[in-house]
């Protein structure tokens, strides 16, 4: 019967209905499903259900035959241009999971048990007897611990507990040495070299150091590039290996940490097109270089418009005027762009006076 | 200086015979002919050439001269805007790409003129090209050798599709995307979709840098590591995409709106789906 699932009416409540001016019409009659009533109904619900437990199955035994069957690595079989492996594997999972859980999904809702249950609603604060009895016991642990009559022992544990409080910050020097000065200087600067570079660089016996392409390392000159040409570059020792043992100077970690701070655009304009004073006495025959780092978060940048100088950054869209000293001419970059002091050296290649005038990329706590 | 003049004196016995006039002056023509052709400058166009140029300059006027004036100058409106370019040193290989690729004549002005069907034939394109490379020196129509793989062996191609992607990783990414599927630009413009556009063109935009993007000029990249850029983006045509649909190649865009639409969309399907109300019966269940 519907109604055995309803809770008792107390006689109070239904005193306080009746003064309403519609009576309560209560709950409709439950209606049952077509499983609950009708035998053959309940017999396809039972073989749609083992169906997909079925196909589960299926789904799990393809699952191992694309494993076996399709290659991968170099050279590896292909459905429609996709990787045939990693397509039927996730195909197949997803068959034998949708199985599962489509098959469980049914079974609940054609075949179990149906149920109407209806909970009433209570207050949700505690009743009165329970919040004065869960009062008293903490009054009388405070009493007994003696926490108010003996403070040297209040006092020594909050202690204990703020020394406690130390010991993770302590952890924090695992995180490594702090970076002292070295966000200051890039490889531009020829001072803060190892020994292994000034060695080379004292054998290459040149005063200032070249700005060659990235990835290829060739130095460049002036007549190589036309108006409107940029250059990905970076510092030549980069590029440069030991003599003896052929071992490149900088590698590894360290060539990312140097590159992240050293790449640089070059981006040659007609010299008319400068508009600060400051842009023009550090450029060459209308060839500015510029820090690559943006001064917001430090994404490299290169998205440059030809026709009006400005380097975009593709991160948050901060903008920098080429012409004017890299002033932020849009989003959020605080500072204007670095930019390297050029210069042409013997043999007619460009090179860099020195270091940035300051740090690159974005702001850090000591740089103020 | 003797053993100079052994056979000098051999030679001059003959100085009086009765040819020696007629040779010597063949030799002085000969001499001088040769020694003309080579070191005299480029002489004028041969007729085919000059031929060309007066075509190219005819379709100029008709179809390019009302935004690039009549003799290719560029034009400006009265508060300064540039309408269209002046064109002496672009070069031929500009016109190529610009033409061959139906971005000029352009319907109209805007912040960038997009690719569509060319509306020049190929002998048209290269009088145009012909003109307005006789206009001024620049970048000349890049010949095929100079992109093109072929002669490499199988290794020497690997060694430049990994270079040319590092090359293309550094200079293009920023731009037309990590796998040359294009992007925005600020006011309206766009980096175009580089992907399945023909090797000349890819070189030829380098070389030119059209509308707003930077030059990449043979002094900047060499012929060499355009073409393994080429190689590079060739390389991406040819392998499969491994770890599943691209969804574009855009990034985070297009594959958080697909997790976003259709895989919440398709997860609270599902939980409609649990949470309806299934098919009831007017029947009553029979008591048992």
């Amino acid at each position: 019967m519907s109604s055995d699932n309803l809770p008792e009416k107390t006689p109070g409540e239904r005193a306080v209905a009746t003064e309403e001016p519609t009576p309560d019409p209560g709950l409709p009659a439950h209606e049952w499903r077509p499983t609950d009533v009708s035998p053959r109904a309940e017999r396809r619900a039972e073989r749609q259900v083992a169906g997909l437990f079925g196909l589960a199955i299926l789904g799990s035994i393809g699952f191992i035959v694309s494993y076996v069957v399709f290659g991968v690595g170099d050279n590896p079989d292909t459905i429609a241009n996709l990787g045939a492996s990693n397509l039927m594997l996730g195909l197949c999972l997803a068959v034998t999971l949708l199985g599962m859980g489509a098959g469980m999904i049914q079974w609940a809702r054609k075949l179990m048990g149906d149920h109407e249950i209806v909970e009433m609603r209570h207050t949700a604060s505690s009743s009165q007897e329970d919040r004065q009895a869960a009062v008293a016991i903490l009054q009388t642990g405070l009493e007994e611990s003696g926490l108010a009559r003996r403070p040297l022992i209040r006092n020594t544990l909050l202690a204990a507990g703020g020394v406690l409080g130390v010991l993770p910050i302590i952890m924090l020097r695992d995180l490594g040495p702090l970076p002292g000065d070295k966000l200051d200087h890039t490889l531009w600067d020829l001072n803060t070299w190892t020994p292994e570079m000034q060695a080379w660089w004292q054998t290459q016996n040149r005063t200032v150091q070249r700005v060659v392409r990235d990835v290829v390392g060739t130095p460049i000159k002036v007549t190589d590039l036309v108006v409107g040409d940029l250059v990905n570059a970076e510092p030549e020792v980069m590029f440069a290996s030991d003599d003896t043992t052929q071992e490149a100077l900088v590698e590894g970690t360290d060539l990312l940490v140097a590159k992240s701070k050293a790449a640089v655009v070059l981006h040659r304009m007609l010299p008319g097109d400068i508009v600060s004073t400051q842009t023009r006495n550090c450029s060459v025959y209308g060839i500015v270089c510029y820090s690559k780092i943006c001064t917001h978060v430090g994404c490299p940048i290169s998205l440059n418009e030809r026709t009006t100088h400005h380097l975009l950054c593709p991160c948050h869209q901060s903008t920098f005027d080429l012409t004017d000293s890299g002033r932020v001419l849009f989003g959020p970059a605080a500072r204007a762009l670095p930019q390297l002091e050029l210069t042409v050296d013997d043999e007619g290649y460009l090179a860099a006076k020195g270091d940035f005038t300051e740090p690159v990329g974005p702001s850090f706590w000591e740089r103020g | 200086m003797r053993l100079l003049n052994r056979p000098l004196g051999r030679l001059s016995r003959h100085r009086r015979g009765p040819l020696a006039g007629l040779l010597v002056v063949l030799v002085g023509l000969l001499l001088t002919g040769g020694l003309y052709a080579v070191l005299s400058p480029a002489s004028a166009q041969d007729d085919s050439s000059a031929a060309q140029i007066k075509q190219g300059r005819e379709l100029f006027l008709v179809g390019c001269s009302f935004c690039h004036g009549t003799n290719g100058q560029g034009v400006k409106t009265l508060d300064g805007n540039q309408i269209g370019p002046p064109l002496a040193g672009v070069g031929a290989a500009a016109v190529d790409f610009q033409v061959g690729t139906g971005r000029m004549p352009a319907t109209q002005p805007g912040p960038q003129i997009p690719q569509k069907e060319p509306n020049y034939t190929a002998d048209e394109i290269a009088a145009l090209a012909a003109y307005v490379a006789s206009l001024g020196p620049g970048p000349a129509i890049p010949n095929p050798s100079d992109y093109s793989l072929d002669g490499l062996s199988a290794e020497q191609r690997q060694e430049a599709i990994v270079r040319g992607g590092q090359i293309f990783l550094t200079n293009c990414t920023a731009c037309h995307n990590f796998e040359g599927s294009g992007g925005g630009m600020p006011k309206g413009g766009y980096a175009p979709r580089i992907r399945g556009v023909s090797p000349k063109y890819i070189f030829e935009a380098m070389l030119t840098g059209p509308q707003a993007m930077d030059n990449f000029s043979n002094g900047n990249l060499s012929v060499k590591e355009k073409r393994d850029i080429i190689a590079y983006l060739q390389s991406l045509e040819d392998s499969p995409e491994y770890g599943g649909f691209g969804m574009g190649g855009i990034g985070p865009v297009s594959e958080g709106m697909f997790a976003w639409v259709v895989g919440i969309g398709s997860l609270v399907g599902v939980a409609i789906w649990i949470a309806a109300k299934t098919a009831r019966s007017s029947k009553q269940k029979a008591e048992s």
